[in-house]
């Protein structure tokens, strides 16, 4: 396969590993945080921590928009699907995370909800023109690698003036959730969680391209390493980042030059601003309340946005009590420290998000890498 | 005036009603006229409420499996052939010769009898090719929605080859794991079929009989522990469920495992571990380390294990884990999934 | 976050729509996002959308610093 078998090659890796060790001052300690679930997936399923020396680690970031996904969001999907009889367009990573009441979208389902597993917000806009008497709902969620796609259905509904289909939107913004984390006590003054740099996210910055880090670069004096999504790529980002802490300096660096550039994809980014704007406040599983941190739909689109069209109000709902996924997700604890991992939660009884999708870094721990734990 | 004449079914363009799981003459002529006119043989043909079979030498295996499948027709096979291929594996893989089988079926009403004919023939080639027979059987008919089409039950009997005892316990620290041909060619081309998957890709099912295989593995002498066919689930659930039985972890090697280009680009696609993908017609073999070369020739030897590949080994594992060594150079677990393999986004 | 993977434009409908290929499975997907799509081009595929092209001559140099990187460390001293 092009482009991708060349950047998984073994000794490449080899090489580049050789590398790492070589310039990893020994007496010193690296962790750099991971944004991107795909990376945290990509980490997991080819071993790279095993091709690291131990005083390199990778810390799992919030960047899986599964892991995020407040319940109460979910709990709002469910209700449409079950109380107001829509059909409801989900892609399937968001199936299994438990919301309230026990229910997921899945459970749903099995009760009656007609939910079905979309690939693509095109496969929602098809539903809606072949079941004109049903209301259609996409339920669109994810960073702004998903964006762009859900800007597109929504000006191929108003072109086809869809009266039967909506987006209940729940995207979020990188660069804040980055700088939530940067400015969270225990990384900022406490010094809690020890955080070096940032290996930046690979599709994300094809469409937001590696501008916007300059300013984390800059502000919080930490260097940021664009890489691709291949773990060709996330080594040599690692390498890059080590230079960088070893040098003192911090800046962004872009690994995947291949697709990203500094401007990014504009043609996306200009229907992303035509179609949504801001919100204040957004509520973030694990990180609470972050400010200009999420989309909602324009004016402009205003009847096709689920919560204008079926009057939603959004209900925030606790996690589980001893639920470590909030710390998780903000790199102040491992999927060992949470006193649920791999007893009351596992893949299959997930309690919490960061094990349901497969980028979590529970759900990624315990299926890829929980034989190191029990080494 | 004929007194004995009944209009015949109207194969093409006739379909299931209520009438045909009632026990009466409608019934008895779906039976006469579709089921016995295709698998007919001399067992079958006792036409008795149970088929009494000729005695045989030996311990008996058997082994019963449930066919739910949607789309019921698919590329390389239908739910017919699968339901005969399934249940002959499952008696084969224990080191039996499969011999006869049973067949339930659960019509839904409205369902076409072109179609079900078809299924029939299917099922009759197989059992014919499989060298097995249909010998009983039964039919219901459920009312509109109440099935997919059909559901077929398949009970399988065999005999076991002398002096044979393989079991899922019986895997060892050092033995090797092999299994016959590339993996997730079933489960692709199912997915192939399902309305939200636009792909126009070649993707044929692997569904077939395995029993030639395993009497040639037998055969050759060589010192196996158990074979098995990966189903549902993937190879990563029946490595799991050996190495539980077993109490031993297995060490799989990534570059070593077979699988079609295609099949592999469609789980990058789609963001799936072909690990977890459905086979229909493959072997997993454990068998002894010095026997591991020979069983290989012996796979390859046969048509349905020309792509046979040594993939693994058993190891010394506490906590049972079957692990994979990558391509790229680390290791990670295959853990057995927690229910159907989700595509995702990210 | 997302998995996105590289694929190539092998049909070019019109400026919204193409046909992409990858390992011989194609598919009908979404260029709305991409200007000037070109048969043979390569880009990356999310969701059903084309989100930006592959740059062939940035790939090639991205492997060779990942080489380099390897020989610039001598095996047996690291």
């Amino acid at each position: 396969m092009k482009f991708v078998d060349e950047f998984r090659d073994g000794a490449l890796a080899q090489g580049i590993a050789r590398a790492i060790h070589a310039e990893a001052k020994p007496h010193r300690r690296y962790a750099f945080m991971e944004f991107c679930g795909g990376h945290t997936h990509a980490i997991a399923r080819y071993g790279i921590p095993d091709l690291l020396p131990t005083n390199v680690r990778m810390i799992h970031g919030p960047g899986c928009p599964v892991c995020v996904l407040p319940i109460g969001r979910i709990d709002l999907a469910i209700h449409l699907a079950i109380k107001r009889g829509v059909i409801l367009c989900t892609y399937g990573d968001t199936l299994r995370v438990p919301a309230s009441d026990g229910l997921s979208l899945l459970r749903a389902k099995a009760r009656g909800g007609d939910i079905r597993m979309i690939y693509s917000p095109e496969d929602a806009l098809r539903i809606a023109r072949d079941n004109p008497g049903r209301e259609v709902v996409l339920f669109a969620i994810g960073f702004e690698t998903t964006t762009p796609p859900t800007a597109v259905a929504l000006m191929n509904a108003e072109r086809e003036d869809l009266g039967n289909f909506s987006v209940l939107c729940c995207h979020v913004l990188t660069p804040a959730a980055i700088a939530h984390i940067l400015d969270s006590p225990e990384v900022r003054n406490l010094g809690l969680v020890a955080l070096d740099g940032f290996i930046g996210p690979a599709h994300v910055s094809t469409i937001i391209g590696s501008q916007p880090y300059e300013f984390f670069a800059e502000e919080y004096r930490k260097p940021v390493v664009i890489a691709g999504f291949e773990p060709l790529d996330v080594m040599q980002a690692i390498l890059m980042l080590v230079r960088q802490v070893n040098a003192c300096r911090f800046s962004v660096e872009n690994e995947f030059t291949r697709a990203v550039t500094r401007e990014g994809n504009r043609r996306a980014q200009a229907l992303v601003v035509e179609c949504f704007e801001l919100r204040k406040h957004f509520e973030w599983r694990g990180l609470g309340e972050v400010s200009y941190s999420a989309l909602k739909i324009r004016e402009r689109f205003a009847r096709f946005d689920a919560e204008a069209r079926f009057d939603l109000a959004y209900q925030p709902a606790p996690d589980h009590k001893a639920c470590a996924c909030g710390a998780i997700l903000r790199g102040v604890k491992q999927p060992i420290d949470c006193t649920l991992f791999g007893t009351v939660c596992t893949p299959d009884t997930p309690m919490g998000s960061c094990m349901v999708s497969s980028e979590g870094a529970c759900a990624a721990h315990y299926t890829y890498g929980r034989h190191r734990s029990t080494a | 005036m004929k007194t004995d004449y009944t209009r015949p079914l109207d194969l093409k363009h006739g379909h299931i009603d209520m009438n045909h799981g009632g026990g009466g003459r409608a019934m008895q002529q779906l039976i006469r006229e579709l089921f016995a006119k295709h698998l007919g043989n001399d067992l079958l043909a006792q036409g008795n409420d149970g088929t009494v079979l000729p005695a045989q030498p030996g311990r008996l295996v058997m082994s019963t499996d449930s066919h739910v499948i949607t789309p019921l027709f698919f590329p390389g096979g239908n739910i017919g052939a699968l339901a005969v291929h399934g249940t002959v594996n499952d008696v084969a893989v224990m080191g039996a010769t499969p011999l006869w089988l049973s067949a339930g079926f659960i019509l839904e009403e409205g369902f076409p009898l072109a179609d079900l004919e078809r299924i029939v023939q299917s099922m009759a080639a197989a059992a014919h090719d499989a060298g097995v027979q249909i010998v009983t059987g039964d039919t219901k008919v459920v009312e509109r929605g109440k099935a997919d089409g059909v559901f077929i039950t398949t009970t399988g009997v065999g005999v076991l080859l002398d002096g044979v005892n393989l079991s899922g316990a019986h895997a060892r620290p050092g033995d090797a794991v092999l299994i016959s041909g590339t993996i997730g060619d079933h489960g692709m081309a199912i997915m192939s079929q399902r309305e939200n998957l636009q792909f126009a890709a070649p993707f044929v099912s692997d569904s077939a009989a395995l029993n030639g295989l395993t009497a040639a593995l037998i055969a050759s002498g060589a010192e196996l522990r158990l074979m098995r066919d990966p189903t549902r689930g993937g190879l990563a659930a029946t490595l799991n469920e050996i190495a539980q039985q077993s109490r031993c972890g297995i060490t799989l090697m990534e570059a070593a495992i077979p699988i079609q280009p295609a099949v592999e680009g469609a789980c990058e696609l789609l963001g799936l571990d072909p690990l977890n993908i459905a086979n229909e017609g493959k072997l997993i073999v454990v068998c002894a380390a010095v026997s591991a070369e020979q069983t290989l020739q012996t796979l390859r030897a046969h048509p349905l294990g020309r792509n046979a590949a040594h993939i693994g080994s058993v190891t010394d594992d506490p906590h049972h884990f079957v692990q994979l060594q990558t391509r790229f150079g680390g290791r990670r677990m295959v853990d057995w999934l927690s229910g159907e393999p989700l595509p995702r986004i990210c | 976050m997302c998995l996105a993977i590289p694929t190539r434009v092998i049909e070019v409908h019109n400026e919204f729509e193409a046909i992409v290929e990858l390992a011989g499975v194609r598919k009908l997907v979404s260029i709305a996002l991409v200007e000037n799509v070109q048969v043979g081009d390569f880009v990356i595929l999310h969701v059903g959308h084309a989100l930006t092209k592959l740059d062939p001559d940035e790939a090639r140099k991205t492997l060779e610093l990942m080489a380099e990187a390897g020989l610039a460390v001598d095996p047996a001293t690291a």
